[in-house]
């Protein structure tokens, strides 16, 4: 493939993987950990808030943002012509 | 039937499952016996590298490791799960591209130096025998607490099944069984969990069961547990005592060490194509989480049920489980101040393990020869394995159910277990004697110079097993701090930056080794006294340096990178390729 539309493709793989990363520190380092105090004022049913994102909800995103790149990815990988068959 | 009969029921029959599935699926050449013959579909792909990951210690101990750290707990359910992120977007796609075997493979040729090739080898050899000692501790603890063996037999029985799998089907043996593994480890863990979320809470789904109000009245059962918290002088459960810096850092260097640990990355080399090495990072965290969003709730619900059935309460009215689990020592009581009942409060009630004298005391109880810790009222002794071990007991289960945990439990380690043996294996015949020594050897003879070191490798980690060195759970912090230190950044760089060249991945990845491995050994063996929050750097425990070794490993390779020449024009070309997924092909033979 030619080295413009390569270096294309690859600069919107890497705008997908700081997005995600971010979401990605945000919901455990952030909400789990720095903000967890303040969330903790916030309760869902019997959860603090901060408590739930660092033992059960930032797992939940993980999860989500792998198949959400996928997804990405593999509209991508077809846009550009580089998927595999 | 009885609890004995059952327990070795289930677990012969998945003992004959885990030995007739690589009769079928025998590796004969060396793609197969290393990667599976990277024809492994995504889904199982997934299951497989879910039970490699969850090892004894996830399944039997981590519950109730949270169980008594609350909040700082989340540093293990955090920092074994976020790491998934960082393969699925940052690593796997593009090692299964690249298309060898070994993490050393792509350092080595990344990198064009077999002095970087030499220090991946030396590391991953480190870690997974690091980790496999503590595997087969497990089984033998499993066997032993089950079907009444002594520990070292049940060791022995253990390797004898991971020799005849690991040798005979390789990584294709090995990634079917541990589809089977995974299947009874799952539905070990969640059946007692189910039940006791209903006996506690009323919901049968422990993860939203965990945030519901308990079934007798009196409010939600996190606000219930931190009370009794504070009424007991312990940190609030959902509080937690440990300082931020640390949990933050720790965390980190538990997320990055799980990216950077080669028997994780080795799964992504067992896929078909480079899509399905992304996916199957996402279906192995899916299957990774559905314990490990468990597991909290089993923590929270068995700290109540603890607290709830056994403060303050006569001994001779406890429970039955209470007995029969003082008989294995897992737990102990010291009536102090002898009124018969039993007083739960923070501190120990003694230094150590229990040992008991033999006798039994005024209730019934057995009698303890240590010394009383006089400056608390506390009188139990809780081994934290107890919560998983004893939950189907405690939430009055079938006896099928408490056979069924025993046999999870062996399902988790032995998976483990396979898993490291076959990343030593590979490291040995495909990284040190093809690479290296003997770059003639044929495919046959390759193939069988791994077996033998499988064997070789089963027999070592069966010693350590046997004769467990002191120091196995000081060294679980080596194995992380070291891959996140060593691999992780050497891997990332050698993908995002093409300017990467061999001064500067072999300083950082020195750099970040010598100075994790100093600051770990300092506070852990030349000085333990001195490992204390107050003599820590910037507050970081050394569970948690791993990630201050990452950063300066990151630093000193972009340094001198930038003062050495630039790598040659081909390997900017390989990295150019490694890119984008059109042409991975079949798994590049060498």
């Amino acid at each position: 493939m030619e080295k413009g539309k390569l270096e294309q493709y690859w600069r919107t793989n890497l705008a997908y993987l700081i997005g995600l990363l971010v979401v990605w520190f945000v919901v455990s380092y952030g909400f789990g950990i720095l903000l967890a105090e303040p969330l903790n004022a916030i309760t869902i049913g019997g959860f603090k808030l901060g408590f739930w994102f660092a033992q059960q909800g930032s797992i939940y995103v993980f999860v989500v943002l792998i198949f959400i790149y996928v997804m990405l990815m593999n509209k991508l990988d077809r846009k550009y012509d580089v998927h595999e068959d | 039937m009885d609890v004995q009969a059952w327990t070795y029921l289930i677990v012969g029959i998945t003992f004959a499952l885990y030995i007739g599935i690589p009769v079928w699926a025998r590796a004969g050449s060396t793609k197969e016996f290393y990667v599976a013959g990277a024809g492994v579909p995504p889904l199982a792909n997934g299951m497989a590298t879910a039970a490699d990951w969850m090892s004894a210690a996830s399944f039997i101990s981590m519950a109730g490791l949270i169980s008594f750290m609350g909040y700082d707990g989340s540093i293990y359910l955090m920092g074994w799960t976020g790491g998934y992120v960082l393969l699925a977007l940052l690593l796997a796609p593009y090692l299964r591209k690249f298309g060898k075997f070994t993490v050393p493979d792509f350092v080595g040729d990344r990198y064009y130096s077999n002095a970087a090739r030499t220090v991946a080898v030396i590391c991953a050899i480190f870690v997974s025998f690091t980790y496999v000692a503590g595997q087969m501790r497990g089984v033998g603890v499993v066997f032993s607490r089950f079907l009444e063996v002594p520990i070292n037999t049940g060791i022995l029985i253990g390797m004898g099944i991971v020799f005849f799998y690991a040798v005979l089907g390789g990584m294709k043996g090995i990634t079917y069984t541990q589809v089977a593994q995974y299947c009874v480890l799952i539905f070990a863990y969640l059946v007692p969990a189910v039940f006791i979320s209903i006996m506690i809470t009323g919901n049968p789904v422990p993860q939203i069961g965990f945030g519901g109000e308990v079934i007798n009245g009196g409010g939600y059962l996190l606000d219930k547990l931190d009370g009794l918290h504070q009424e007991l002088g312990f940190a609030a459960y959902t509080d937690g005592s440990k300082p931020m810096i640390d949990v933050f850092f720790i965390t980190f260097a538990l997320m990055v060490g799980t990216a950077g640990l080669p028997h994780v990355i080795v799964r992504f080399f067992t896929v078909p194509k480079v899509r399905d090495a992304r996916i199957s990072a996402g279906w192995a965290l899916i299957f990774i989480a559905l314990l490990y969003t468990t597991a909290p709730a089993i923590a929270a619900f068995a700290r109540y049920n603890l607290i709830d059935t056994v403060n303050n309460k006569q001994y001779t009215e406890l429970p039955s489980w209470f007995s029969t689990w003082e008989g294995t020592g897992l737990i102990a009581w010291m009536d102090k101040n002898e009124d018969g009942a039993v007083q739960y409060v923070k501190g120990n009630a003694f230094d150590g393990k229990p040992s008991f004298t033999g006798e039994t005391g005024a209730v019934g109880q057995r009698m303890l020869s240590n010394e009383p810790v006089a400056d608390n009222s506390n009188e139990l002794y809780i081994d934290r394995d107890i919560m998983v071990l004893a939950n189907p007991e405690i939430a009055d289960l079938p006896d099928w159910v408490i056979a069924l945990v025993a046999a999870g439990g062996l399902a988790a380690a032995l998976s483990t277990a396979a898993g490291l043996l076959l990343v030593i294996s590979t490291s040995v015949a495909h990284d040190l004697v093809k690479k290296q020594i003997n770059p003639d050897i044929s495919e046959k003879s390759e193939v069988l110079v791994a077996r033998i070191a499988v064997a070789i490798a089963t027999v070592i980690a069966g010693y350590f097993g046997i004769n467990p060195p002191g120091f196995v759970a000081q060294v679980v912090a080596f194995a992380f701090g070291l891959a996140a230190s060593s691999f992780f950044p050497v891997i990332i760089l050698g993908i995002f930056y093409k300017k990467m060249n061999k001064e500067g991945a072999i300083a950082g990845m020195l750099a970040g080794i010598i100075f994790t491995a100093a600051y770990i050994i300092y506070f852990k063996f030349v000085n333990p006294a001195a490992n204390t929050p107050d003599n820590w750097i910037m507050g970081i425990s050394p569970e948690g340096i791993g990630t201050l070794g990452m950063l300066i490993n990151f630093a000193v390779s972009f340094i001198v990178s930038k003062i050495t020449p630039a790598p040659p024009e081909d390997i900017q070309e390989l990295v150019d390729s490694l890119r984008y997924p059109k042409g991975a092909g079949d798994a590049a033979m060498h």
